[in-house]
This record gives structure tokens, C-alpha cells and sequence, in this order.
């Protein structure tokens, strides 16, 4: 008996400091980047442009490049995905074609973004011609993200209940009519959930846009076309490639901060949406 | 009516549409991986290219062999396993079962954080805290080693793994725990031989994509493994895995070369792997799911 | 009260439960005699089967759970902070409502709690021994390491019985056990009931009045909002019900 009590206290003693030391990884990144960067933070950094070849100034129109990609990869990727959720839930009888798209799903889930980004080389910048641009980089990371938003949505759609359906083809709805007037009204708090997890997972990659989107050093973008500067790999390269990489560690702290700031909001935003609808839902 | 039902019908290959676009993309990727990368075979040896030992395409004549990239990939992600599968496990069994019901989802939301973190801060932070750190602890001439990336992948693979088991955890039927412990075991043998077992097929599945999550990411290994192309033995040498090999070097490949080609190789070596990771743990999840539980 | 009053093995005094703010038991006193079947029944939400599960402690995985009051078995408040439930539940075993044998084979679900609790010398004939009692052994002597999914739901149900039985406790406490049963298995089950308390006290929860009438000595019953309001024989609470609230209750006119 006691040894029983001995073990479990051991057992219980490790199983909580693996759980300390998961937090503590978490606060000490989340410590080191904020207290050594916040002082790089103003309002000049995030609204200026980078002076003295990139050594001086701020990341305006890194913030920029970042919430073009971010927005054009929503618009490829989140019709896309709430349509093929909306056919996995509402029509797809169970099948052979569904486990074909269900595994598709999966394990493009599991593809390394890098290699997202060499498939988006050769396919959006060079066989298609687009070059490298806010366009290439977009198309690229919606296909990275399709997943994330088709899960979600899913999950959204699999969570109105059935009743409501069966009412709505009870009153003679076409299931078209029932899944526009009843199922996507229900479930779309819960798809937006995924399309803003979606949306910080697009503008905190980095690989994928190497080849396809970002170049160190741009102007603002005035087409679709035109390549840009990204908040992820402009810390990439002044914290790597650059000459003055110890100069300008201040600026590379800021925009982590930046960086970190916006997912980490973006990520917060939509936790928030999740456990309300959790809470507030009726049903 | 007939109008109203063709118009269904339509709309139903609409979403069909939408749905097999996963499939599609895929098969594209796999498409251009191969179309760009099997190229290389036609002027460099398959076998050459496989088990080489050396990696140096810019060398005359070039050399693209595997091995060192490979197993430069696979030593960091088992370094990365040997911290994130005991300490993501032990953290997974707590937010599970021990945690107080209010702290439950708090626990359940700082780990989400964890996943949400962009890699590119993660390497940042490994380059400016971990590679000094490791540097002087073990008095090494340069950080950036196995070591570094191994412990910044690791943080990054215990969210997979925590949240993974952990819903595996919860799924196991509360029958299951009463049982155990109306039998007069304690917590911890209740955890230990009823729980943890009922929920192996999804520790596994979670275990397996952890690993996936490490051997596929690519910005923290390109910024703190040391990218030396050499064939690993110690943890505190550098490395220079799969992914970080090809973003280094795109940029730097001449278009249509044997270098572009071997990158894309690199790709399709890439691409299978995790293939094989999710298929791997697709047959886990569904061979258990085959039990009645 | 019943009148003759035999031996309690458990004595429950003045038990209140809450679930966080709502009570769901107020003031619940019984004694629970030895070697006997004591059936608890009542409308369901009446709390009778909370009731079960302050008996062995197994409330206290249920967040918010907060009990008041005492309940002695063989004299001891088992409520209290020095009783160490686990210690407790090795000698008050329980069925539960649905069967929940464990995704094991038949043998190591049986042997399961002999070896949480170090018993493990002569497991096969312990095993084989409960196995008997539950009068499950001819079924199943030919497939012991098949999966205990493998079993029918009434035999799942005995494998459970076995399971609790081979840790030898005092006490066995049945919640509903026959609900997810068909006919023929529930027969099985009551007749089991019966040759228990040869061994054992046996406590079962039941919804279903016949059952309580078939396999009880002595019966409990409790009315929605938590309380106890009539025990006493089985028979004379079927056939003589002190409380006009019973025998409503009998007799079908609420619940």
C-alpha cells in the first residue's frame, strides 16, 4: 500500500513538472522577446520606412507585404475550403472518393511548408509566370492553409444538429436551400474561427514565401504582382543574412514583437470566438 | 422541378469540386516535385545521389548525395523527440487527469499558443538565447548544433504531441476509470494501466506526427543548425537537415541546373517522408478505431 | 426502519449532497443490513444513484461534488479524510450501469484488481474462482484471453461482476445493472443477485419496480429532490407502504 502511494506520488511529481516545463519553455520565449524588444516598439517603427540600408527605421512596409499575403490567402483559400467542408458534412456518402479526400486532406496537413514553397516555385512563379509576387506567395500559402480552414469548417458545420436539417427538409427545403438558410448561418462562427487561424498561419510562414512572394527590400506593392517585404522574412534575414546582424538586433526584436503580436492576437481573437460559442451556444 | 433538381445537382459537383481540390494539389505537388527533381537523374546517378556521403554542389564535379542532409533531418528530429515525448506525454496525462477542471482549458489554451508561435520566432529566439547558451555550457567554438535545434524543435513538436494525446486521453470512456478505481487502484494505476493503454493507438498517432512536425520545419534548423553537410555523430556538432539545405540554396540555383534538380530530389525525398508519417499514423488511428471501445 | 433490526454493515446519518449549488440528496439516513439485498429505487433524478456512489467515495470524481454527513461502515466514517478511498473501494465493489470491462482480455479484466493490489499468487485459480461465482466460468473457460469485447452484453455484464468479485469484497454495489440488458440476460443477472448475498451485501440501484420486488430483502425508496422517504422490507414495502408519497409511487401515480 504504501509502495503504491510512493509510486503514484513520483509519478504525480514528474507528470507535473513535465507540465512546468512546457510552461516555462512558453513564458520564456514569450519573456526574452518582449522584455528585449519592447523598447524598439513605437509608433515611428511600425509607420516608417527602413532607412540607412535597413540598419535604422522601421518595418511599415514588411507589416504591409505581410497583411497583403495574409488577406489574398484568405480569399484562394476560404471559399475553397468551406465548400469542400460544406461537401464532406452535407453531401459526401460515405466512400471511396471521401477517403480519397479526407487522406488528401490529411496529408497535406503533414506536407513541410518548405516544400509548398518549392511546388509554388515552380508551378505559380515560373510555369504560370507570375513571378515573384504577392499573387505566387497568396496562391502558395492557401494551399498550405486549405487544411487548417476545411478541419475547422468541418468541425463548425458537424456541430449544428442534426434537428435543425431535418426541420428545414421537413418544410420542404431543397438540401441547397437548407445548407445556404440553415446550416451555414449556424456554423459560420465556428468557420471563421478556423479562416482567422488561417490567417495568422499565413502571415507567420516564412518558407513558403522565400521563393514565391518576399524580397528583402521593396517598395509598397502597387499590383498583385508585385513582390514584398514580410514581416517573417525580415526577421529571417536581419537576424541571419544580414552584415550588421548584431547592430540591429533591436530591429529584429521589434519585428518578432510585431510578428508574435499579430498571430499571437489573431490566434487569441479566435480562441475567444470558439469558447463563447462553446459557452453562448443554445443547442 | 426538374429545373430546381438539375440545379442541385449542379451545385452538389460544385462542392464536389471544392472537395477534390485537396486531392488535386497533391497530386500537383507531387507532379512538379518529380518533374523537377527526377531531371537530376539523367546526368547524376540515382544510387549516387541516395547513399552519397558528400554534398557539394557547387564543387566540380558537383556532388548531391543524401546521406548527410537525411540524417542530418533525422538527428535533430530524434534529438527533438527525446525532450518532446516525455515531457509533451507527462504534460498531456496532467492537463488529462490531474489538472483541476478550471485550469483544464487554461492549460489547453497557453500550449495552443505554443503551436501558434511562427517558426521564424522560434529560430529567432534559438539564435539570440539557446545557440549562446549552448555554446558556453559546453565550451564550443560555434552553437549552432545538433543540440540547438534539436531543443527549439522539441518546444515546437510538444504542442502536437500535448494536444494530440491529450484529446486521445479524455476520449477514453469514463466507465473505464470508474472500473479501475471502484477496483480499489489507486489514480495512478488507473492512469497507468487503464487509461494510457485505452488511448495508445492516439498517443501514438500524436507521437508520430510530432515527429512530423519536426522533420518537416524548416526556418529554425536553416537558422541555428550550423548547416554543416556532414554525417552526424554527436549532438554538438552542426547539421544541415533536409529543409534548411533546400531554402538555403533555391536562391542560389541556377534555373534548369543539376543543382535545381537535386533540390527538387531533395524535395521528393522531403515529400515522401511525411507522406509516409501521416500514412503511418492514418493506419494507426483507424486499425484502433476498428476496437470497440 | 425496519423493525427487527439486523447487523448494519453500513449506517449512512444525515447525508447531504450537492452538485455545486443544487442538492441533490437532503438528509438521508438508512442502515444497511449484512448479507442482505438492499434495493434503492425511486423516479429518476431522485439522487439514488449519487446515493450509490457516496458509498464507495466515487463522487469525488464528479467536479463540484460536495457531501455532509456520515456514513459508518463497519463502524468507520468512510467519509472522513483518514479513510483512503482506494482502500475503501477494494471492499465495496460496484457494477455499473452500462457494462465497461476493460479493452482487455476476459482473463485481465477479472484479474485487474488483484493486481492494482499486489495480490497476484495464484491468479488463475482467483481468476477461475470469480469467474464461477458470476456464473460466467462454462461460458467463457474456452476463450480467457479473448478480447472482453468479444462477449455478449450480459455476459460483459457478469465479466464485470467477476471483476469486482475477485478483489473478495463486503459490499457490492449494483447501479442499475440489468438497464442495458435484455430479458434473458437480466434473468441471469437476478438469479446471480440472489446466490450473492450468501457472500455478500448487495446494493442495487433499480428503476424497475419488479426487479427491486424479485431479487430484494429490503427496500429504500427515495423521491425526487433527494429525499428517503420510506425503508423498510421489501414486501411490506410493496404490499403495505407506510407513506401515502410510496405508495403513489407503487402504484404508478407519479414518477
Amino acid at each position: 500500500m504504501r509502495l503504491r502511494r510512493l509510486t503514484q506520488a513520483a509519478a504525480f511529481a514528474f507528470l507535473t513538472l513535465a507540465m512546468a516545463a512546457v510552461l516555462l519553455a512558453l513564458g520564456t520565449i514569450l519573456y526574452y522577446i518582449l522584455a528585449r524588444g519592447a523598447g524598439a516598439i513605437s509608433w515611428e517603427f511600425l509607420t516608417s520606412f527602413p532607412r540607412r540600408g535597413m540598419t535604422a527605421g522601421g518595418i511599415f512596409p514588411a507589416i504591409v507585404g505581410t497583411f497583403y499575403l495574409a488577406v489574398g490567402t484568405l480569399i484562394f483559400s476560404l471559399p475553397l475550403g468551406i465548400c469542400a467542408a460544406i461537401y464532406l458534412v452535407e453531401y459526401a456518402p460515405q466512400g471511396r472518393a471521401v477517403r480519397l479526400i479526407r487522406m488528401a486532406v490529411n496529408n497535406l496537413a503533414g506536407v513541410p511548408s518548405i516544400v509548398f514553397g518549392l511546388f509554388g516555385l515552380a508551378f505559380f512563379v515560373r510555369l504560370l509566370g507570375l513571378g515573384v509576387s504577392i499573387l505566387s506567395g497568396s496562391l502558395t500559402l492557401a494551399f498550405l492553409v486549405l487544411p487548417t480552414i476545411i478541419r475547422a469548417s468541418e468541425e463548425a458545420l458537424r456541430a449544428v444538429p442534426q434537428e435543425f436539417r431535418e426541420g428545414a427538409l421537413a418544410l420542404g427545403a431543397t438540401r441547397w436551400q437548407m445548407i445556404r438558410r440553415v446550416v451555414l448561418p449556424a456554423g459560420l462562427p465556428g468557420v471563421l474561427t478556423g479562416a482567422i487561424l488561417a490567417l495568422g498561419r499565413a502571415a507567420g510562414e516564412t518558407a513558403p514565401i522565400i521563393f514565391t512572394a518576399a524580397v528583402f527590400s521593396a517598395r509598397l506593392p502597387n499590383s498583385p504582382l508585385s513582390p514584398v517585404m514580410a514581416l517573417p522574412y525580415h526577421l529571417f534575414v536581419m537576424a541571419t543574412e544580414s552584415i550588421f546582424y548584431e547592430e540591429t538586433r533591436p530591429i529584429q526584436y521589434g519585428t518578432a514583437i510585431v510578428l508574435l503580436g499579430l498571430v499571437l492576437a489573431l490566434d487569441l481573437v479566435a480562441i475567444l470566438v470558439r469558447a463563447r460559442l462553446r459557452r453562448g451556444r443554445r443547442w | 422541378m426538374i429545373r430546381q433538381a438539375w440545379r442541385e445537382r449542379s451545385i452538389r459537383g460544385l462542392f464536389f469540386l471544392a472537395a477534390a481540390t485537396s486531392i488535386i494539389i497533391l497530386l500537383l505537388i507531387m507532379l512538379f516535385l518529380f518533374g523537377e527533381g527526377l531531371p537530376l537523374f539523367r546526368a547524376y546517378g540515382l544510387w549516387d545521389f541516395l547513399a552519397g556521403q558528400f554534398w557539394a554542389p557547387t564543387a566540380e564535379p558537383p556532388r548531391f548525395g543524401l546521406l548527410p542532409l537525411l540524417l542530418g533531418s533525422l538527428w535533430v528530429t530524434f534529438g527533438a523527440l527525446l525532450l518532446a515525448v516525455p515531457l509533451g506525454l507527462g504534460a498531456a496525462i496532467y492537463i488529462a487527469e490531474l489538472a483541476p477542471a478550471g485550469l483544464r482549458e487554461l492549460l489547453k489554451a497557453l500550449v495552443e499558443v505554443l503551436a501558434a508561435i511562427p517558426s521564424v520566432v522560434y529560430g529567432f529566439f534559438a539564435l539570440v538565447i539557446i545557440v549562446p547558451w549552448v555554446k558556453a555550457s559546453f565550451h564550443l567554438p560555434i552553437g549552432k548544433t545538433a543540440l540547438s535545434a534539436s531543443l527549439v524543435l522539441g518546444v515546437m513538436a510538444l504542442p502536437t504531441i500535448v494536444s494530440l494525446a491529450e484529446d486521445a486521453l479524455t476520449g477514453v470512456p469514463r466507465g473505464f476509470r470508474e472500473a479501475a478505481l471502484a477496483l480499489g487502484a489507486t489514480k495512478w494505476q488507473t492512469i497507468w494501466r487503464v487509461t494510457v493503454p485505452a488511448a495508445l493507438s492516439g498517443i501514438s498517432t500524436a507521437v508520430i506526427l510530432g515527429a512530423g512536425r519536426a522533420i518537416g520545419e524548416t526556418m529554425t534548423v536553416l537558422m541555428v543548425s550550423g548547416m554543416a553537410p556532414i554525417i552526424p555523430h554527436s549532438f554538438l556538432q552542426p547539421v544541415r537537415p533536409l529543409t534548411a539545405t533546400i531554402a538555403a540554396e533555391v536562391g542560389e540555383a541556377v534555373w534548369g541546373s543539376p543543382h535545381y534538380h537535386a533540390l527538387f530530389a531533395l524535395g521528393i525525398v522531403l515529400f515522401l517522408l511525411s507522406l509516409g508519417i501521416n500514412l503511418l499514423a492514418e493506419w494507426l488511428t483507424s486499425r484502433y478505431r476498428g476496437v470497440k471501445v | 426502519m425496519p423493525k427487527e433490526m439486523l447487523e448494519p454493515v453500513i449506517v449512512v446519518e444525515d447525508l447531504d449532497f450537492y452538485y455545486g449549488k443544487e442538492q441533490a440528496l437532503r438528509g438521508v439516513s438508512l442502515s444497511i443490513p449484512r448479507n442482505k439485498v438492499t434495493a434503492i429505487i425511486g423516479p429518476s433524478g431522485c439522487g439514488k444513484s449519487t446515493f450509490l456512489k457516496t458509498l464507495n467515495r466515487l463522487h469525488e470524481l464528479i467536479p463540484g461534488a460536495r457531501v455532509k454527513g456520515r456514513v459508518l461502515f463497519n463502524g468507520r466514517d468512510i467519509l472522513s479524510r483518514e479513510v483512503d478511498p482506494v482502500e475503501l473501494r477494494r471492499r465495496i465493489g460496484m457494477v455499473f450501469q452500462k457494462p465497461n470491462p476493460f479493452p482487455k482480455s476476459v482473463f485481465e479484466n477479472v484479474a485487474f484488481g488483484l493486481r492494482v493490489n499486489g495480490d497476484v499468487s495464484n491468479l488463475k485459480e482467483k481468476v477461475e474462482q470469480a469467474l464461477r461465482r458470476a456464473a460466467l466460468w462454462d461460458e467463457v473457460k474456452d476463450k480467457l484471453q479473448r478480447s472482453a469485447f468479444d462477449l455478449s452484453g450480459g455476459q460483459q455484464q457478469r465479466l464485470c461482476i467477476a471483476r469486482a468479485l475477485a478483489v473478495e469484497p463486503e459490499v457490492l454495489l449494483m447501479d442499475e445493472p440489468c438497464s442495458a440488458l435484455d430479458p434473458i440476460a437480466t434473468a441471469k443477472i437476478e438469479d446471480l443477485i440472489l446466490e450473492l448475498k450468501e457472500d455478500y451485501t448487495v446494493i442495487i440501484v433499480t428503476h424497475n419496480m419488479q426487479q427491486a420486488a424479485r431479487v430484494s430483502d429490503y427496500t429504500a425508496v427515495f423521491l425526487t429532490g433527494g429525499v428517503m422517504v420510506e425503508f423498510a422490507e421489501t414486501k411490506k414495502i410493496f404490499e403495505n407502504p407506510a407513506n401515502k408519497m410510496v405508495e403513489d409511487y407503487i402504484t404508478g401515480k407519479f414518477g
